[in-house]
Formats: structure tokens, C-alpha cells, sequence
């Protein structure tokens, strides 16, 4: 099969990759949204992550390494917004930008070294059997394990905050954070660790990037995924499904403009490059107009807690 | 143990006193940034506060450098300082500058070569209205579909720098450039140009543009019913509708107002400092503005000195670049900390810190 020079097959194999970073960053941001924090930062923790996942990896010569140490920059960063939205009370809005701001920043400080350099390849694995479906199997069962990663934590992120206590608990403070501390629940503590897996989770996508999509270290890799990933959240209605959905769509955006670059489709580049993030804004408005706004939204997004 | 109790008004000593001790602690954490990197964190902090003023050597070119940095910044943050203050968050100011950068240049070359008295006037018209109708998307957006306007003008950053990409390779590109990416020099045309109005200051018409604002901000806030009503929709969004206050037109007139200042700063910048359009016309200043902003206190005049120290900062960067070896990103970490440590004390302002033993505490 064969369309105008796209193989449907390779292109939508190369759609999971695509999708995976904003997938991980999605699904992070939308735990921390459901606890009722609005964490503008994720593009800041997703460089942070992209950054710090791939010096690890470059000095130590392991991807995994690499991973880990990208989901502990992604989280240690989240942790200066959890120190001015939980303790100092600051406004969530401006926090955030101020994180990535300091993200971008420190991102570009920590990699001047790393540009040029070549980093450990990650090595599929490919599922066996699966693998062998004709069609399906080159497309779903030939990935990293990260993508595989990602798909399974969308399971369980679903089914910890619709069947688990501590699911319950953390959208409860989303919902009131003032009857869940009158229950007792510490509204801040629970607040803190979904910051933390928020930074987590943007962190991985943000390594995912730099260490195989790309895989390379330039300054500013995530381009303004972070910032979409943020609007997946909203696509997606705060459900962590809907969540995947997103992801794979604007994946799919982004792995078919590129094609079409490559082809040398008779579209100015410019266009096609700017399309992820037009289709962005014509999804936010239509689930806006639709819903008249935030529905499903946590009720307090964004508000600051005050303990008395 | 510490007890914080929300104060009735936000405390008038620290809103002043803020953003002078959250520059003093930046610098604090700053120098220690920079001993990590291996550099003496004094003489950091020395070339990029003190030397771009008074370097017998150096600032006799970069004090004018303080305002030309300067302008652009302030225009930028007094529109989104309205914004802020009525709760509506303008973040997408950089697509803003880019687009009125665009429309404006694209004015000038459509009439080019004409030499004619109101081309100026007419670029810096059309600059303004360049980065207002770019404004008026995510503000029509939000009005008719109550769209994300944090989101939406976000996202037409990174579509109006592909647009800028665009104008720089193709349709404003310089039929005498020799195949290079980028317009003609504005600055060279004498029709187009924005220069120096007096020599050696720095200041060019959008200097003018940028004290302007400052005064017709403060005038507005302070003395128009217009300023009341942001004010009041920030406090409480409620309590304005209840006062009659129509928040569609606010959130029209308040991103608008953000988009055409900005466009402006694109357009004095791409007419003057800049000179061209290119592919990388675009410094930063709509993202720095918005540091501005806030470490200006939402206040014009306040404004109008964060603006300036934001300014140093940028020169006093690019100097410890060229002197000491440090990294351009560092300063970007540095502004960033700026604001971190700023909405940090931000507490002080709007809480009284009591420490009390655990045995009285209710």
C-alpha cells in the first residue's frame, strides 16, 4: 500500500511515537488537574525532562537511565511550583509560566554541552506473536518499551482514580478541597504528590523526545508540545481515555504534516508546520462551544487552598 | 509553628517592598548559580547589574542599549498588566509583537520604494492593528465559545513565528538580498525607518510610544471608570457583573488593548533596533514582558522600572556572555528565578505571617 508516497503502515507506526511525549504529558497534567492545580508549566518540566534524561543517558550509555533520571528532573522542578502554589500561596497562573520560564532556561543552561552529541539507541521490542499480525503487528507491537509504558499507564491512571481510595481522595480535594479537609484529607499533601507526578510524567514525554523520537539534544526540542499537552486535558474532558485519544490525534496531525513535508506536498511548509497547533485551537473551541466551557472540569481548578 | 491569617487588604508596605527584596534574594541565588558554574558569583553579578551603567568602557554603549531594551518591554507589559489585573491572561504577547512587526513591514514594502511623509504613520498603524486582530482571536474566541484564552493565544505564538518564517523566506523576502532570508532593511529606507531621535540615548519614537502608555495606563486605572471595573473584575468577577460591568467587552478591550501595544513594540522594533524582518526577529520580549508585569506590580509606573531593570539584565547578560563566558541561558534562568522568588513573597503581601507556640494555636 502505498499513498503518494506515504506507507499507511510506517506512518501509523510512526504515529505512536509521535503521540507518545504528549500522551505522557497529558496524562500527568491531568492528575494534577484533577487534585484542582492548574500547572501551566508542563512545557518548562517536559525540557527539563528531554534534557536531563538525555545527559543521564549520554553518561551513563543507558536509556533506562536515562528515563528515570528524566522523570526525577521533571518531578524535582514540579516541586518549586508545589513549593510557591502549596506553601507560598502564589497564583497558579503565573507560577506555571514562571516554571517553564525557569525550565526553558535551565534546559538550554544544562545542554549547551550535549549539542551534536549522539545519544545510546533505545532498543524496540517488539512483542512476540503479536509482532507477526499482518498490518496490526508492524503497527501496534514493534515499539519501544516506553510506548508500551504509556499505553499501560493510561490503564492505570484510569483505574486508580475511578476505583481506588486514593483516586477518590484526590478528586475529592479537586472537587472541595474545603469538605475534603474538614474530612481530614491533607489537602496539600495529596496536592504536592500529583504536582510531583505531574513533573514525572512531562518529564518522560520530554525525555521520549530527546532520546528517541529525535534523538538528540537542540535547544527549545519540545517546541510547544508541553503547551498542547495542556490542551489535550481540556479535549479530553479531565477522562484519562479521552486523554489517549487526544494524544493520538494530534499525534496524527503532527506525524501527517511531517510526511506531506517530506513528500513535498505542494502546501508552504509553514503551513503544515503551524497545523498541530491550528488544529489545537479549533478542537479547544468546538469542546468549548460545545460544553459551554470547562465541563468536567475539576470545580477547584486552580483556586488557591487556605487551611484553617 | 507558623499560622498565616489572610489579610482584609493586600498590605501596601510589602507590595513596595516585594519586588526590591525578591530582586536582592535573586541575586543571592543567582551568585550561587554561578559559583556552582565556577565563576566568581560577585564579578557575575557586578558585569550585569553595574557594568552595563558604570563601565568606563562599556556603557557608553550599552546605557542607550538600557532604553532601545527597554521600550519594547514596557509597551508590552503596561497591555498585559490590564489584563492580568482583570483576571484575563493574555500569554501569547510574542505572536502579538511578531504579527504587528509583520503587518507593519508588510505596509511599508507594499508602497515601496514611494517616499512619502505618512508611510511612517501608516506601518505604525497597521502595526497596531497587526498585533490587535491577532489579539482579537483568542479575546472573540473566549467571548463567543468561552475558549481558554491562556491557550489559544499561546498557540498563535508558534503559528505566527511559522508566519514569520514565511514572510522572512518568501513573501517579504528581499528581491535584492542575494537569495538570504529576510526583508529589506527597513532601517536603511528613510521613509520606513525608526531612528535614534536623539543621538546617543537611545530613544526612538517607540520609547515615546512606551512612556506614553505608561501615562495613559496610569491615568486609565486610576482615573476612568474603564480602570475601575478591571480592578473590580479581578477582586471579584461576580461583584462586578453585579455592578453592571460588561465582562465580553472588558475581555475585548483588555486583549485588544495587550495586542495592539505589542503589535506596536513589533513594529518600532522591526522599523528601528532590528531593521529587518527574519527568521529570528522574534528576542523574547513577549515572554519577558510578562515577568515585567508582575515584578512591576500590575502598577505603570512599576512597570516602568521593571522594565528598565529587565532591560539590564538582557545587556548585562549578553556583556557577562561576552566577558566572563557565562552562558546566554543563564540569564533566562535568572529572569525566571526573578518572578519565582517574586510571586514567593507574594504571601507577605497578602498574609500576616504569626508564628505561635502549638499550645495557643485554635
Amino acid at each position: 500500500m502505498n499513498f503518494g508516497g506515504i506507507d499507511p503502515v510506517i506512518l501509523l507506526a510512526s504515529l505512536m511515537v509521535a503521540s507518545t511525549p504528549i500522551l505522557l504529558a497529558a496524562l500527568g497534567e491531568m492528575v494534577v488537574e484533577k487534585s484542582g492545580v492548574l500547572n501551566l508549566g508542563v512545557e518548562g518540566m517536559m525540557i527539563t525532562g528531554a534534557v536531563c534524561g538525555f545527559i543521564a543517558s549520554v553518561e551513563s550509555g543507558s536509556p533506562l537511565v536515562g528515563f528515570i533520571a528524566a522523570a526525577a528532573g521533571g518531578a524535582l522542578l514540579a516541586m518549586l511550583f508545589a513549593l510557591l502554589t502549596q506553601v507560598f500561596q502564589s497564583t497558579q497562573v503565573p507560577s506555571g509560566l514562571a516554571l517553564t520560564l525557569v525550565g526553558v532556561g535551565l534546559a538550554s543552561f544544562l545542554g549547551q554541552n550535549y549539542v551534536g552529541v549522539k545519544s545510546p539507541l533505545t532498543t524496540k521490542m517488539p512483542i512476540p506473536l503479536l509482532e507477526d499480525i499482518p498490518v496490526l503487528g508492524p503497527i501496534l507491537f514493534r515499539h519501544d518499551a516506553m510506548v508500551y509504558f504509556s499505553l499501560f499507564a493510561v490503564v492505570v491512571v484510569w483505574a486508580v482514580l475511578k476505583f481506588t481510595r486514593a483516586g477518590l481522595i484526590l478528586r475529592a480535594v479537586g472537587e472541595n478541597h474545603t469538605a475534603a479537609h474538614a474530612l481530614g484529607y491533607k489537602v496539600r499533601r495529596v496536592r504536592v504528590l500529583a504536582i510531583g507526578f505531574g513533573g514525572a510524567m512531562a518529564g518522560l514525554g520530554g525525555a521520549y523526545i530527546s532520546l528517541i523520537r529525535v534523538p538528540q539534544w537542540t535547544d527549545g526540542i519540545t517546541a510547544g508540545i508541553g503547551w498542547i499537552a495542556l490542551a489535550i486535558v481540556v479535549f479530553a474532558s479531565w477522562k484519562a481515555p479521552r486523554v489517549l485519544i487526544g494524544a493520538y490525534l494530534f499525534g496524527g496531525i503532527t506525524v501527517l504534516q511531517l510526511n506531506l513535508q517530506a513528500a513535498g506536498a505542494k502546501v508552504p511548509v509553514e503551513l503544515l508546520s503551524m497545523s498541530p497547533f491550528l488544529a489545537t485551537i479549533v478542537v479547544l473551541v468546538v469542546i468549548s462551544a460545545r460544553s459551554k466551557g470547562a465541563a468536567g472540569g475539576p470545580a477547584m481548578l486552580g483556586r488557591i487552598f487556605q487551611a484553617r | 509553628m507558623i499560622t498565616l491569617i489572610k489579610r482584609p487588604q493586600p498590605s501596601k508596605l510589602w507590595t513596595f517592598a516585594t519586588p526590591v527584596l525578591a530582586v536582592a534574594i535573586t541575586m543571592v541565588l543567582g551568585g550561587l548559580l554561578f559559583a556552582l558554574m565556577g565563576k566568581d558569583p560577585f564579578e557575575a553579578i557586578r558585569t550585569i547589574f553595574w557594568d552595563p551603567l558604570f563601565h568606563e568602557q562599556f556603557a557608553a554603549y550599552s546605557r542607550p542599549q538600557l532604553l532601545v531594551k527597554a521600550g519594547p518591554l514596557i509597551l508590552i507589559a503596561i497591555g498585559l498588566s490590564l489584563g492580568f489585573k482583570a483576571g484575563i491572561w493574555n500569554i501569547g504577547a510574542e505572536g502579538q509583537y511578531i504579527m504587528g512587526a509583520l503587518a507593519g513591514a508588510a505596509t511599508g514594502l507594499a508602497l515601496y520604494p514611494m517616499d512619502a511623509w505618512f508611510i511612517f504613520p501608516l506601518m505604525v498603524i497597521a502595526g497596531a492593528l497587526g498585533g490587535f486582530l491577532w489579539a482579537m482571536i483568542p479575546a472573540l474566541l473566549k467571548t463567543r465559545f468561552n475558549t481558554n484564552e491562556i491557550l489559544v493565544s499561546l498557540m498563535l505564538v508558534y503559528v505566527a513565528e511559522q508566519l514569520l518564517a514565511s514572510a522572512s523566506l518568501s513573501w517579504l523576502r528581499n528581491p535584492e538580498g542575494n537569495g538570504f532570508p529576510g526583508s529589506r532593511n527597513l532601517s536603511k529606507i528613510e521613509a520606513m525607518s525608526n531612528p535614534e531621535l536623539f543621538a546617543g540615548t537611545g530613544v526612538h519614537w517607540g520609547v515615546v510610544a512606551a512612556l506614553a502608555a505608561v501615562i495613559a495606563a496610569y491615568v486609565l486605572i486610576n482615573k476612568h471608570m474603564l480602570g475601575f471595573q478591571i480592578k473590580l473584575s479581578g477582586e471579584s468577577s461576580r461583584a462586578a457583573g453585579f455592578a453592571g460591568v460588561n465582562s465580553a467587552r472588558l475581555i475585548l478591550f483588555c486583549l485588544g488593548t495587550a495586542g495592539a501595544l505589542a503589535g506596536l513594540a513589533g513594529l518600532f522594533e522591526v522599523t528601528g533596533p532590528a531593521g529587518q524582518v527574519s527568521i529570528d526577529f522574534n528576542a523574547g520580549y513577549g515572554f519577558t514582558a510578562i515577568i515585567v508585569a508582575f515584578l512591576g506590580r500590575l502598577h505603570p509606573i512599576g512597570i516602568l522600572f521593571a522594565g528598565l531593570l529587565l532591560a539590564l539584565t538582557f545587556i548585562g547578560g549578553e556583556l557577562a556572555q561576552f566577558m566572563l563566558g557565562l552562558p546566554s541561558a543563564s540569564i533566562q534562568v535568572f529572569q525566571g528565578m526573578l518572578l519565582m522568588t517574586l510571586l514567593a513573597m507574594d504571601i507577605f503581601v497578602n498574609y500576616r505571617v504569626v508564628w505561635t507556640s502549638r499550645e495557643v494555636a485554635q
